[in-house]
């Protein structure tokens, strides 16, 4: 299982699930789930239409997600921000379908590109994904401050200096770089799964965000660890099982939260603030 | 219960003895009050002290721990109450004009698809009339100013004509002049068509011309009466708790804690600086 | 009628036996979808009906693998699907949403391994393609009184609940004073939502019948101030677009003799988009001249 063309694939994971818990905590926080979903369907089209001119899938990834990222974050001021995400992402979908019908390789190309061929990664692709990873990475350590800020008190940030819009932009470009380096590793499909279910587990655990960050990246790891082994033992496509590990990890923090959550309210009234809409 | 002269209205809301416990915490105790026919009454306390909640009771939307609340003497039946929510937000973007909003109110709950009558057609008319909406009866809900939007709610409310008409914080957002215009429109409502209002607000100044009785809740306990028994020193004192001043400057009223911590105001907005 | 598009149709498109199918399949869907779409824009619900697309292709890839129509299995999924959201809650709206993608994510990985059981399986490719990407063109004719039985239920669901949706969608508070049983429109919502998402994800495939169903409303929203009138032009932008769709992919056979046709979904998604761009651009001059209210700025 730790042989050669292996090795790619557990490095080539780790990576991606690193950065994906990283991120990740960031796309919970600022609730960007379907921002998540769209960039990762742009680069579909951008990595088929690569595949279609013979160009390096990794560019036409980057390119066009990045060019996803800047469309969401300027349409998004304008019409109704989730009609035009959702009709972004399936446009794009709709021109990778295309340029892949024109391609020889249809149906497997599909399949890989949107569940993702961890097996598939050479070492010659080892090296630009995980340059990207840590860039993304780097980034977001840049900014952690005032993305945060702006994240949660966007107001109070903008007052500050701190422009959402631009922050907005930033994210997206980042979440964009992340999409580019994971798709060819987990798919376009499932790497929204890998961003958002872990780190969502990881805030069931603890209220301290950077502890939840961490938390995200370890389970984002042990998600992908599981799965490559799983798929290999079982020869099922490692897709199945990074999104069912992912579910099975946030339905599992959730768990946890709520019976703790009933063990404190019972010995003592609880002092929990009323619901909204019910104060008066 | 029902009118025993001539003169004497019909008592249309019956709240007695209402407590509200919610999430362990005692939210009302013990409320008691009655409403009759053409009154205006203005339901005055700050936010958190349980307007809203004591609304939403008299609407049916919470089951009180303990009391009963009747309307019209019969068990609740929702067509008799008209409510205008606080809060609405109405997307631009959302196809419904002003008077397809008034007309949901006659049948809005009603399955099946809407039958066009002419009489309907001007049933809303009429009602859109009432308010002084007329002007954009033809426009989008989402498009429309809050003191619009406002009015195409209360006319939404009435057009079932009902016998008492609830409004939760309807002047909070509205520049002055759309509040005096709100005001003299539900007071004018009352008196024409012998409509029981209730609203619901934290700044009793702008209801002291029409309120009829007031009905004061703090600290989840209620004082009702006209406004000169129940807006005195003595009365909210004993309501409190805490030691309190009721200071008249001009016409309006304002309501201030004693000693204590931070001064507890009611009335003219944030500071005593505004005086009119 | 078809003297000036002519030129565009090809040879024998309309004798064509698959097409023919295409037409009133799509013709129906598109009608199905415009209507339930100009609801679920209205009530900002385009997540959960691009979520249950999406979690429809676990089923619809197992009944593939079960030998049957991947309509039933889509039926079966998102019906299941809008079950579990209906009981996670209408609370946050931000939990909502995080726990529908959390549920897609693992829809899509059990997805992920029925499509891969139906490649291994039947040793052909078509399960992919035709689950994701639809598959309009190949339905056989077996299936289209069950489309149709289908269509009429979720439209009838739709029209019954006609104006305690708009109310529910103004404010949740106001519906339930005024009698309206909150949760059972929720559910019949869902559930009209649920069977018009399958039928389209059957045309035009699972991860492309978002278009459908709010690209066209989207548009008509835009253009008119009456729910009735929206969710007619919903579905006649939604009829246009899918049968101007099946007749380019159709004509691509002749203009592109090499690749063997472009695919139809492409087709539609493309036209409802560039109508929307075109709604966006054309009514925004004209939204500040309609504005017939005087009074200040929204406030």
């Amino acid at each position: 299982m730790f042989s050669g063309l292996m090795l790619n694939a557990w490095e080539s994971a780790s990576i991606v699930a690193i950065v994906a818990g990283v991120v990740g905590f960031f796309i919970v926080l600022r609730g960007s789930a379907f921002a998540a979903h769209a960039l990762p369907n742009g680069a579909f089209a951008g990595a088929a239409g690569a595949s279609l001119i013979g160009v390096d899938a990794i560019a036409g990834l980057a390119v066009f997600s990045i060019l996803g990222a800047l469309t969401i974050a300027g349409l998004g001021r304008r019409a109704r921000h989730d009609v035009a995400t959702a009709l972004v992402i399936v446009v794009m979908l709709g021109l990778g379908s295309l340029f892949l019908s024109m391609t020889t390789e249809y149906a497997p190309e599909i399949y890989s590109l949107l569940f993702g061929e961890v097996l598939g990664v050479s070492s010659s692709e080892l090296a630009p994904i995980a340059a990207i990873g840590v860039v993304c990475v780097a980034a977001i350590l840049l900014i952690y401050r005032p993305l945060m800020f702006s994240s949660v008190m966007p107001d109070v940030a903008e007052a500050r200096g701190i422009r959402s819009g631009r922050m907005e932009v930033a994210f997206l470009v980042v979440v964009a770089l992340t999409t580019t380096m994971a798709v060819p590793v987990v798919g376009a499909l499932l790497i929204f799964s890998l961003l958002i279910s872990p780190a969502a587990a990881a805030r069931s655990f603890t209220s301290k965000p950077l502890t939840a960050m961490g938390l995200s990246v370890l389970i984002a790891l042990g998600t992908v660890w599981s799965a490559i082994a799983l798929s290999y033992l079982s020869n099922l496509p490692i897709g199945f099982f990074v999104g069912s590990i992912g579910a099975a990890t946030y339905a599992a923090g959730r768990g946890w939260a709520t019976w703790r959550r009933n063990r404190r309210a019972s010995p003592r009234p609880s002092s929990q603030a009323l619901q909204p809409g019910v104060a008066g | 219960m029902q009118a025993d002269s001539a003169t004497e209205p019909a008592e249309v809301l019956a709240v007695d003895g209402v407590s509200v416990t919610l999430s362990g915490r005692e939210i009302l105790r013990d409320v008691t009050f009655h409403i009759h026919a053409g009154e205006f009454t203005g339901l005055i306390g700050s936010n958190g002290a349980g307007k809203t909640t004591l609304l939403r009771v008299i609407l049916g939307l919470i089951t009180p721990s303990a009391g009963t609340v009747r309307v019209e003497s019969e068990s609740r039946r929702r067509p008799l109450i008209g409510y205008v929510p606080q809060r609405i937000t109405l997307d631009p973007d959302m196809p419904l004009r002003a008077r397809d909003l008034v007309g949901l109110g006659i049948d809005g709950q009603r399955f099946g698809l809407p039958w066009p009558s002419s009489a309907r057609h001007r049933l809303i008319d009429e009602m859109l009339e009432s308010v002084d909406a007329t002007r954009f009866a033809e426009s989008r809900v989402g498009n429309l100013s809050g003191g619009e939007q406002q009015r195409i709610l209360i006319a939404h409310a009435l057009i079932s004509r009902p016998r008492l008409l609830l409004l939760d914080e309807p002047l909070a957002n509205l520049d002055i002049g759309s509040e005096q215009e709100v005001v003299a429109l539900l007071s004018r409502i009352a008196k024409q068509q012998r409509i029981a209002v209730l609203i619901s607000t934290h700044d009793m100044n702008p209801l002291l011309p029409v309120m009829d009785r007031i009905v004061y809740v703090a600290n989840g306990r209620i004082a009702t009466g006209t406004t000169d028994e129940v807006v005195s020193s003595e009365s909210l004192t004993k309501l409190y708790g805490v030691h309190v001043d009721v200071i008249h400057v001009h016409d309006r009223i304002l309501v201030v804690a004693g000693r204590r911590d931070a001064p507890l105001q009611h009335g003219g907005g944030e500071s005593i600086v505004e005086v009119v | 009628m078809t003297g000036f598009l002519s030129p565009l149709i090809e040879p024998g498109f309309f004798a064509n036996a698959p097409v023919q199918t295409a037409l009133l399949v799509g013709g129906i869907v598109a009608v199905v979808s415009g209507v339930v779409g100009t609801f679920t824009v209205m009530r900002g619900q385009s997540f959960a009906g691009h979520s249950l697309a999406d979690i429809g292709t676990a089923g619809g890839s197992a009944a593939f693998l079960l030998g049957i129509s991947p309509l039933f299995g889509f039926v079966a999924m998102n019906l299941l699907a809008a079950g579990v959201m209906e009981s996670i809650g209408i609370r946050r709206p931000r939990g909502r949403d995080l726990a529908t993608g959390i549920v897609l994510g693992g829809a899509l990985g059990i997805a992920a391994l029925f499509l891969y059981l139906d490649t291994t399986a039947s040793s052909t490719t078509g399960a992919t393609i035709n689950v994701l990407f639809g598959s309009i063109f190949t339905l056989p004719s077996s299936l289209v009184p069950f489309i149709g039985v289908f269509s009429v239920v979720a439209l009838a669901l739709v029209l019954a609940m006609y104006r305690p949706l708009i109310l529910t969608s103004i404010s949740s508070d106001l519906a339930k004073a005024q009698g309206v049983p909150i949760r059972l429109v929720g559910i019949v919502y869902l559930v009209a939502l649920a069977v018009a998402v399958s039928l389209s994800a059957v045309a035009i495939g699972a991860i492309l019948s978002t278009a459908l169903l709010i690209g066209p409303a989207a548009t008509a929203l835009r253009i008119t101030n009456r729910t009735g009138y929206a969710a007619l032009i919903a579905a006649a932008i939604g009829v246009v677009a899918t049968w101007l769709g099946v007749l380019l992919a159709y004509d691509s056979y002749y203009w592109f003799p090499t690749g063997g046709g472009w695919p139809v979904s492409f087709f539609v998604v493309t036209v409802v988009f560039l109508v929307y761009l075109l709604s966006q651009v054309r009514v925004r001059p004209r939204a500040g001249a309609r504005r017939e209210s005087t009074a200040a700025e929204t406030g």
